[in-house]
Formats: C-alpha cells, structure tokens, sequence
C-alpha cells in the first residue's frame, strides 16, 4: 500500500478552498442553528446564489472582483429575505421542509435552460476569475512544501479565503458576544420569553437569517474560486454534507465550523484514499474503486447519525449549551 | 456563439459522420462521441444525437425535446441539420421533434413526432425522424392537456402512495421522515432483485412489497424503538433520518452502482387508444388502478379496523390514546410496517413512471411527497392524498405552459406558498403548526 500518497493527499486537504468553503458555510449554520435554533437546511441555497452572484455578476455584467463578491453577499442577502418572510414564523419541522425546497428550486432554475446564455444550464459558468487573478500579489511560479503544493493563483485563492474565513470567525466571535449575540441565544431557548422582554424575534431572526446566509454566499463563492460553478454541485447532499461538519465540530460554537470542516475534509480524503487502496491489495474482498468510494459516503452518514445521537453538542460543544429542545 | 446558429452555444465543428434520415435508427459511436455542432449537456457522458434533413437537404432550427429520468432538455438544430442532447444516465427517454418548428408543408411522416430511445451499452444513441412533405399530426391543446392529465393523475397515485406513510409516521410520531425517499427505492430495488433471482414478475412486485413492510419492521425495531427510549429531540430524530438516508442511498449504490436498471415491461408494452389522439400506456393503466386498490383497502383499514382507528387516535393525541389503552408504541410500529410496505409500492410504480431504477431514484421524488403531505396537512393521511394528486396533475400539466424543465419548480413554489396562507394545509388543523 502505498501510505506515502495516502498521506500526501489526505494532508493536501487541510489546506483547499473546499475545507475554507465549508467552514464558511458551516459557521452560516452555526449562526443559524447553533445560535438561533432556525433548521436550515438549504445552505446549498445560500452557497449556489452567493457563488452565481459572483460569477454572472463577472460574465455577464463585467464586474471587477470586488463588485463581484459584493454581488454575491446581496444576492444571499436577498435570498435570506425572500426565505425568511414566508418561513420564520414557522415551527422547526416545517422550516426544514421548506428550506430544503428553496435550495432546490434555486438549484434547479440555475440547471434550467430557460436562462441558459446567463447562467450556463446544467453546464454551470468558467472563467469569471480574471479579475480576481489580475490582483494576485504572488508572483508566478510554485509555492510550498511537502504535500502542500500550489501554483501563485491556487495560493492566491487559499490565502483570500484564509483572510475571509478569519474576517467571518472574527465578526462571529464578537456577535455572539455582544447584546445582540445574547438575544438571539436567548431565542434559540426560549422564544417566547424573549418576546415577552420586549423583543422583536422576527427580527432578531431575519437578521440571523442574513448574517448565516452571507456566510454561505461566501462559501459558494470560495468554494467555485478556483475553477468554475455547475448546479449539479449545490445537491441536497451538499447542504446534508454541511450539516455533518457543523454537527462535528459543534453546532453552537465559533470555532467548531472550521474544526468540522477540517476533519470532514481530511476524513475524506484519507478514505478517498485508503478505501480504494484497500481494495488494490485485495484486503476488502472483490470491491471495486467505485464501491470504495460509495463505502466513504455510507461512512458520513452513519457518522451524522452517531454524532447526533451520542455527542449531539459535538467536540467542541457544551452539552449544557445546545440541548436541540426544539 | 457559432454564427450560424443564434439559439445555442456549439461546439467546434468537426467532420460528423453522415447519417441518412431512417426510422428509428439506432446505432452506437464506439469510438470518441464527435463533436456535434448543436449541443446542450456536454458535460454528460450520455448523448442522444440526431440529423434533421428533408430529402438530403438540412433543416435548421428544429427543435428537439428530451424528457425521461427526471431530466429534460431541449435543442435546435444547427445549419447542417445536427443537433445532439447530453443526458445524466443512460436509461430510456422520450425525444419529441416539436412540429411546429418544421417549415411550411413538412412535417413527420411515419412513426410520430415522439419516440422512446433506450441506451445500449454504449454512451451515444441514434435517434432520427422521418421527414418529409405532408399533413401534421397535430395534437390539439386539448388532447395533449387530457395526456397531461393523464399522466399527472398517474404521478399523483404513487406520490400518494409514498405521501400517505410519510404523514402516517409524521402523525404519530411527529417525525419529517427524510428517509423516507429511500424506503421508496427499496421497493424497486428489491422487486429487480426478485426478478434477478428468477422469481417470476407476478410475484416478484407484492413480494418486493411484503419486504418494503419488513424493512419498516426492522427500522422501527432496530433504530427508532431505541431512540424513542432514549427520549431523542426531535431534531435529532429528524437528523438521524437524514444520515440514515445518506448511508442507505450509498449502500444502493454499493450494490447496484450508478446505472439505470430496468424492470420487466418497462417498454414497448402498447398503448390503448382512446378517442382522437389520446391514448393510454397499458402499464400506465395497470399502476393506476393497483394504487386505487391499495388506497380504497387502506382506506377502509383506517376508518374501519380496531387498529386503524388506534393509529388515528395516536395521531391525534398519543398521551390521551395511551390512556385510553391504546399500546402506542404497538401502534407507531404498525404505521412504520405499513408506511414501508406503501413506499415499497410506489418505488415499484415510480420505476415504471421515470422509468427505471437508480440508486437516487427515491431522492428525486422525496420533496414532491414532502410538498404533497405539507399541501394536504402533514399528519393526514387523506389529506397527503388530495395533495399528491394536486403536486402530481400540477407538475405534469404545467409543462405545458413553461419550460418542461421547471416544471417541478412549480410544485416546490405551491409547498412554500401553501406554507405561506394555510401553513396547516388544505384538511389539517391549525394546532399542528405550532
């Protein structure tokens, strides 16, 4: 078995926008759930309309790099509203079904061939990255060390995502711990109570709704950076997937996201990896690579599943913390 | 953007093999499918392709329609009469040349505007129509609204079917089960294994549906019995739901891999004309009136049985049922059994509807039975019923006022809208929202 690769591949995902993109996102959920207790489950949503802002806003309408990103955070925040209006009134269950449908609508009017000349069908939009390359402070050439090995515009894309990713822990970390953090803990609690202080809840939680969406759109944004957007992508799964990293790491934690995120990506990497290669030596039998591969997503779930049953706060939770009463 | 052709993007021209125009031509390219002028989906490896010419000379601009799988697409032809449509799986699919967009006084001459192409072992399919001077068979908007229809009240039994245990279980255990997509491709899988096994058709569906009901049995006893003793947040059950759905989707796909099957007389069974142009697929016919059995049987099991009646009262209030006696968690592991067993059913019907098998196949169909439950009042099981039919007809016949491929926009817009004014759906009561 070759452990060297194995170790290289599964080391290489520490650092790729994917792990930035989901920490991203999952720290979008952990404002909506960990904090304010609202079941979103269509963060694929957020991520798909934070990621098309950017890119079409760069296609079609010429933006620079900048207009773009900041098309991409008001089209969640657009997104949030439109979502939020109809729905956060509505008891948990029902706010997941609905979320859920949301992303797939989003989903499948982005596969829709309707817009096609816009929003590039099922085929998804590349090459929206001129821009943003245009400004890379690395000169040409190869980065790095041992299995962390980029070229200028890959660094270019992890150390942007770094910074936004600490600019989003940053402003959480300080949300969570101001007024406003604690009225929507309080909430998450116990709603009516903080209605009876004189709280708008509604509009504690649109505005939630808006700090985690734009996360999200961030997200999607980093997460189609470098190389391109297709709506097969943003998938159910991918909101479930989410989920999984945020549940991991905690749910109502600043820094459980990005430790989630990290662990999700590295374990599947690791078992992108080392499955197949199990099977190369004959040690699982006669599976083939492609059964290894489905064997690593039948993993996730029985993970969500045990996670949520038995450390339903995740590592880095407190049990007293988040007590999912809702 | 070619200039040749201003309703798609193509891809560069290179010499494309010379077909003649035939019915019902199929071949296979073993070679690198060519690059055809004409092209949506290119990112597929499936492709289903085509020549458009009238006595040698090519026809531009003719649109072409793709629908099966629960995808569809649509094309124009390019100046050389070409056009090709990449698809996501191989299986079977209607193509429909759209007559209207032939020029004057041409029109399809033998073999009808739409035909079904099945992929052999190969990633490209022929599919060409034969052309020529001569009166359309036009069908009238009316007819084309009763196949609609049709269809849509076909889509509607089994989305029932599948909506019925989902609101049975919401009911009364007040979980949105997101597995329960899989509990419908379970009953497809299983009867194609049946049949793999040799156990003749007639046997292999309800057998496929008596081991739907065992699998809801062993999911009651095994995971959720449990978890009910542990007294787990709803959320979490809820949670749990969504993991165990990954892991039994990936486990299909583990065994069955990431191709379509199918079952037999799946294709080519005959259709039953009606009046004029409409007519009826037998298989079609054969769905409907099973569903419309099991319905009216469940139905009678409801309102008319010892434990029909249990599992009402439990939905209604399992604190005052098990005071009343009622051995709630006997109840919750019939309505498990029988949600299962119903699922099972509807994978069957869903694998001739798509058709065919695919280990995402329940996926695909999970939040049409969620809009169903949530429009009829998620806890009802009448009620998910009428809202099985409404999702069903409405998606169906909408794809003929908008883009076919957004016509199951439309179904999940009526879930969020419903939600909006009646958030307890059309025979749900208002204490249930919460």
């Amino acid at each position: 078995m070759d452990w060297g690769s194995i170790f290289t591949n599964t080391a290489a995902s520490m650092l790729s926008p994917a792990t930035m993109a989901f920490a991203l996102a999952a720290l979008g959920l952990a404002v909506h759930f960990g904090f304010v207790g609202l079941l979103n489950f269509g963060i694929a949503g957020f991520m798909a309309v934070g990621a098309y802002g950017y890119a079409i806003s760069t296609l079609t309408f010429g933006f620079p790099w900048w207009g773009a990103m900041i098309a991409g955070i008001l089209a969640s925040v657009v997104f949030a509203v439109l979502l939020g209006i109809p729905t956060l009134r509505l008891r948990g269950d029902y706010l997941a079904i609905v979320t859920i449908g949301a992303a797939e609508i989003v989903r499948l009017l982005f596969t829709s061939q309707a817009w096609q000349p816009v929003t590039g069908s099922a085929d998804g939009l590349s090459g929206f990255q001129g821009s943003f390359r245009s400004v890379n402070p690395f000169p040409e050439g190869d980065y790095g060390f041992g299995p962390w090995q980029y070229t200028e515009n890959q660094l270019w894309v992890l150390v942007f995502g770094a910074i936004v990713l600490a600019l989003c822990v940053l402003l959480l970390w300080r949300l969570v711990n101001s007024p406003w953090g604690r009225v929507i803990k309080g909430i998450r609690e116990d709603e009516d109570a903080v209605r009876a202080l004189g709280k708008n809840v509604f509009a504690y939680k649109m505005q939630a709704l808006i700090v985690g969406g734009v996360f999200g759109g961030l997200g999607g944004i980093i997460y189609v950076l470098p190389s391109s957007t297709n709506p097969g992508v943003f998938i159910t799964s991918l909101t479930f997937f989410v989920w999984t990293a945020l549940l991991l790491g905690g749910a109502a934690t600043v820094f459980g996201p990005l430790l989630g995120a990290l662990i999700f990506w590295v374990l599947q990497a690791f078992l992108g990896s080392f499955l197949p290669a199990l099977v190369n030596i004959g040690l699982l039998g006669d599976f083939t690579s492609a059964q290894a591969g489905s064997l690593r997503y039948v993993l996730v779930g029985l993970g969500l599943m045990l996670i949520v049953i038995f450390r339903p706060q995740g590592i880095l939770g407190n049990k007293k913390e988040l007590t999912f009463v809702k | 953007m070619n200039t040749t052709t201003t309703i798609s993007p193509t891809l560069g021209k290179r010499t494309v093999m010379t077909l003649i125009v035939m019915v019902l031509a199929f071949f296979s390219v073993f070679a690198a499918q060519p690059a055809l002028a004409d092209t949506v989906g290119d990112n597929f490896d499936d492709t289903i392709v085509g020549n458009i010419k009238n006595e040698g000379e090519p026809l531009q601009g003719v649109v072409i329609k793709v629908e099966g799988n629960g995808y569809s697409a649509e094309v124009a032809s390019d100046a050389e009469g070409k056009w090709a449509i990449g698809v996501p799986e191989k299986g079977t699919y209607k193509v429909t040349l759209v007559e209207d967009t032939l020029p004057e006084g041409i029109a399809v001459l033998e073999g009808g505007a739409q035909q079904e192409v099945t992929f052999g072992r190969t990633g490209t399919v022929v599919q060409n129509f034969f052309i020529g001077e001569g009166e359309r068979n036009t069908i009238s908007i009316l007819d084309q609204f009763l196949m609609r229809l049709f269809d849509g009240l076909n889509f509607g039994l089994l989305l029932g079917l599948a909506s019925i245990g989902l609101s049975l279980v919401f009911g009364t255990t007040a979980l949105p089960n997101f597995a329960h997509g899989e509990m419908v491709t379970f009953g497809a899988i299983m009867a194609l294994m049946l049949v793999g096994f040799g156990v003749p058709f007639w046997i292999a569906i309800p057998g496929a549906v008596v081991l739907g009901g065992a699998s809801g049995w062993a999911m009651d006893a095994g995971l959720w019995k449990p978890l009910r003793s542990r007294n787990i947040g709803l959320v979490q059950l809820m949670i749990v739901s969504i993991g165990l759905s990954l892991s039994v989707r990936y486990i299909y796909q583990f065994f069955i891999g990431g191709d379509t099957a199918q079952l037999p007389y799946s294709s080519g069974t005959g259709e039953i004309p009606l009046f004029r142009t409409v007519s009826l697929g037998v298989v079609d016919l054969i769905s409907m009136g099973i569903s419309l059995i099991v319905i009216i049987i469940f139905a009678w099991w409801l309102t008319r049985t010892k434990i029909g009646k249990a599992t009402r009262a439990v939905s209604d209030n399992p604190a005052l049922a098990s005071a009343s006696g009622i051995d709630v968690d006997k109840v919750i592991r019939v309505v498990w059994i029988t949600a299962s067993a119903l699922a099972a059913l509807a994978g069957v019907m869903w694998a001739y509807f798509r058709p065919g098998i695919r280990w995402d196949m329940g996926t695909q169909i999970l939040l049409f039975i969620f809009a169903a439950g949530v429009l009829g009042g998620l806890g009802t099981a009448f009620g998910a019923l009428v809202g099985a039919m409404i999702v069903g007809v409405l998606i169906e016949t909408s794809a003929l006022f908008i883009p076919s491929d957004l016509k199951y926009v439309g179904a999940l817009v009526v879930m969020i809208v419903i939600l909006l004014f009646r958030p307890q759906g059309i025979l749900g009561r208002k204490e249930r929202i919460g």
